[in-house]
């Protein structure tokens, strides 16, 4: 059983709950895809007065466990505020770790990372550290507490899928023991299906449901996508191989000439 | 017919003139001192786009939106039906493209096209949407034209006056307007934050609402006349209308100034906040409740569905028709 910090999960699709055309689809798209955990972002300016509540109850309504995040920020202190502030509203010790390095690609900035997650472990939280596919930061990440990693698929909400296909298997063999949930870059159901395919423990996505034209439907299809991938990998998907295998049998078959 | 309207904001003031129009006796009770204060309304970009908004809503927005123009037209003259024009940089053509695949009502246009509709766009973008029948109104303007013509009608607006918390007499109806003041009864109200501002910009002429999609920070742009224009509009999941956040004001001048660079020289001439009501749905319903009925949840189609939404209401009160928008 998938567990995320001794918490037994069944559904290995974790959904973000931003940017949907109303928060009534949200709670649409979180039903059919039947996940158990969603990610929301706490603005800094809504958190300070209480005032984003009414989205936030909404947001506890849905009966799944919430994973708040540290999205949008850019130092290390502002990320260990907005997770304390994050602890404070939701009442739970995880946390996705986020701290933007880069502006256009918002790419992870994995010193500033491993700074906050060894701080915040120290604090008694439970980090699920956005990073990307390099073996070192995962290294010091797990050195640091980390018992979750989110290694990036590609750009967030680029939809660009899984990048660097190499990186993102030598973390799997590397990291056989740790749960590895892809986040962010996923566009369609068939990159989600790829990564766990790659033997990838979950995958968490956003905006290729939020933003398509029916993110309910989308989500479900997400969702089919997800087990779909994870039974692939159970099963045993076959090595690829440059030389053409019949399927049927050739041996005996009738010589007509 | 005795009616009492509480809350002078667009959705308000369009319920009382509907009202009126129809022979009702309308008395409109505001808690503030005047229109400037009377919620979001001020605020509000006065876009009458209905099809663009089916980006992110669903088509019975834009059945409403498209019941809004006549209306408009025929109690505030100035309105302006020259059409939304939706452009994107060229490194967001995806954006653009996404945006045609969900709505309808619009022809593509090359970079000679967009310069003939907005000569100061010329060799700034290669392609981007019309959508011609829409239009856009000055939010201000138009609700200082509504109270007037309530006033014509023998209606009277009521400033700085609390409403009664005792119930209507007989023959009375009370039809609430008052967005997130209603709260208590409507619980699942919620409140988005929008942040705005006002330029003067003597450099820059642009004659019909322009929509630049960006994956981040989409921005739009309305024509207030002389040089003025209005540049809005941030949603966010807040109830507090607080003052405009740096970074908010930082993208949309950013944006704007990508527009056209005469944003640049441009004078700040105002900025301000609201909270737009909205339900879970973010769509508008007219709720009974009490011998009251809510016209609530307007969301950021406050000037778009107040027309629609007034007709229902007086057909609801006086007539007793029901509509899909009300709820029992």
């Amino acid at each position: 059983m998938l567990t995320f910090y001794d918490v037994p999960v069944r559904s290995r699709l974790l959904l973000g709950t931003a940017r949907y055309p109303s928060p009534a689809i949200l709670a649409e798209a979180v039903r059919s895809s039947g996940t158990e955990v969603v990610t929301v972002s706490l603005r800094r300016e809504a958190a300070g007065e209480r005032a984003g509540q009414a989205f936030w109850s909404l947001v506890r309504e849905l009966g799944v466990r919430v994973l708040p995040n540290t999205a949008g920020c850019h130092t290390v202190k502002e990320a260990v505020t907005t997770a304390h502030m994050a602890r404070e509203v939701f009442g739970t010790r995880w946390i996705k770790l986020e701290v933007i390095g880069e502006e256009d690609t918002l790419q992870p900035d994995v010193f500033g990372l491993v700074e906050a997650t060894r701080i915040l472990c120290a604090e008694g939280f439970e980090v699920f550290p956005y990073t990307t596919e390099d073996l070192t930061v995962a290294e010091r990440l797990t050195a640091a507490g980390c018992r979750v990693l989110m290694p990036w698929g590609s750009p967030i909400g680029s939809g660009h899928g899984l990048n660097n296909l190499f990186g993102l298997k030598a973390l799997r063999a590397r990291f056989a023991q740790v749960p590895l949930i892809v986040d962010a870059g996923i566009g369609v159901p068939s990159h989600a299906a790829q990564a766990l395919e790659l033997g990838f423990d979950a995958v968490l996505i956003n905006t290729a449901v939020s933003q398509a034209a029916d993110p309910a439907r989308m989500a479900g299809a997400f969702a089919h996508a997800v087990s779909a991938g994870r039974e692939a990998f159970l099963a045993g998907p076959m090595e690829p191989r440059d030389m053409a295998v019949p399927s049927s049998p050739v041996v005996g078959t009738a010589l007509l000439s | 017919m005795h009616a009492t309207v509480i809350g002078a904001g667009v959705a308000g003031l369009a319920c009382a003139v509907e009202l009126a129009e129809r022979g009702a006796s309308v008395e409109v009770l505001e808690r503030a001192a005047s229109l400037e204060r009377a919620g979001c309304s001020w605020f509000a970009g006065g876009m009458l786009a209905p099809w663009c908004e089916r980006v992110s809503s669903p088509a019975h927005i834009v059945a409403l939106g498209d019941e809004g123009f006549a209306w408009w037209a025929e109690r505030y003259p100035a309105m302006v039906r020259r059409g939304t024009l939706v452009l994107a940089h060229a490194r967001d053509a995806a954006e653009l493209k996404q945006f045609a695949r969900r709505t309808e009502h619009y022809e593509w246009l090359d970079a000679a096209g967009i310069a003939a509709l907005e000569p100061d766009l010329e060799e700034r973008f290669e392609q981007g949407l019309f959508f011609p029948e829409e239009a856009y109104i000055d939010p201000r303007a138009a609700l200082a034209a509504l109270a007037e013509r309530l006033t014509g009608l023998g209606g009277t607006i009521r400033f700085g006056t609390e409403a009664p918390s005792a119930a209507p007499e007989a023959g009375r109806c009370v039809i609430d307007c008052t967005g997130l003041g209603a709260r208590a009864v409507l619980t699942d109200l919620r409140g988005v934050k929008g942040e705005m501002l006002h330029v003067q910009a003597p450099d820059v002429t642009l004659t019909r609402t322009i929509r630049v999609l960006h994956p981040r920070t989409p921005v739009y742009i309305v024509p207030r006349g002389e040089g003025r224009y209005m540049i809005g509009a941030t949603m966010i999941e807040s109830d507090q209308a607080s003052r405009i956040s740096a970074r908010a004001m930082l993208e949309l001048l950013g944006a704007a100034y990508a527009l056209h660079p005469g944003f640049g020289e441009a004078e700040i001439v105002e900025l301000g906040t609201g909270v737009r009501p909205a339900f879970p749905d973010n769509l508008p319903r007219l709720t009974r409740r009490n011998g009251t009925l809510y016209v609530n949840g307007l969301f950021r189609h406050g000037f778009l569905a107040a027309p629609a939404l007034a007709r229902r209401a007086a057909e609801f009160v006086l007539e007793g028709r029901e509509a899909p928008e009300v709820m029992p």
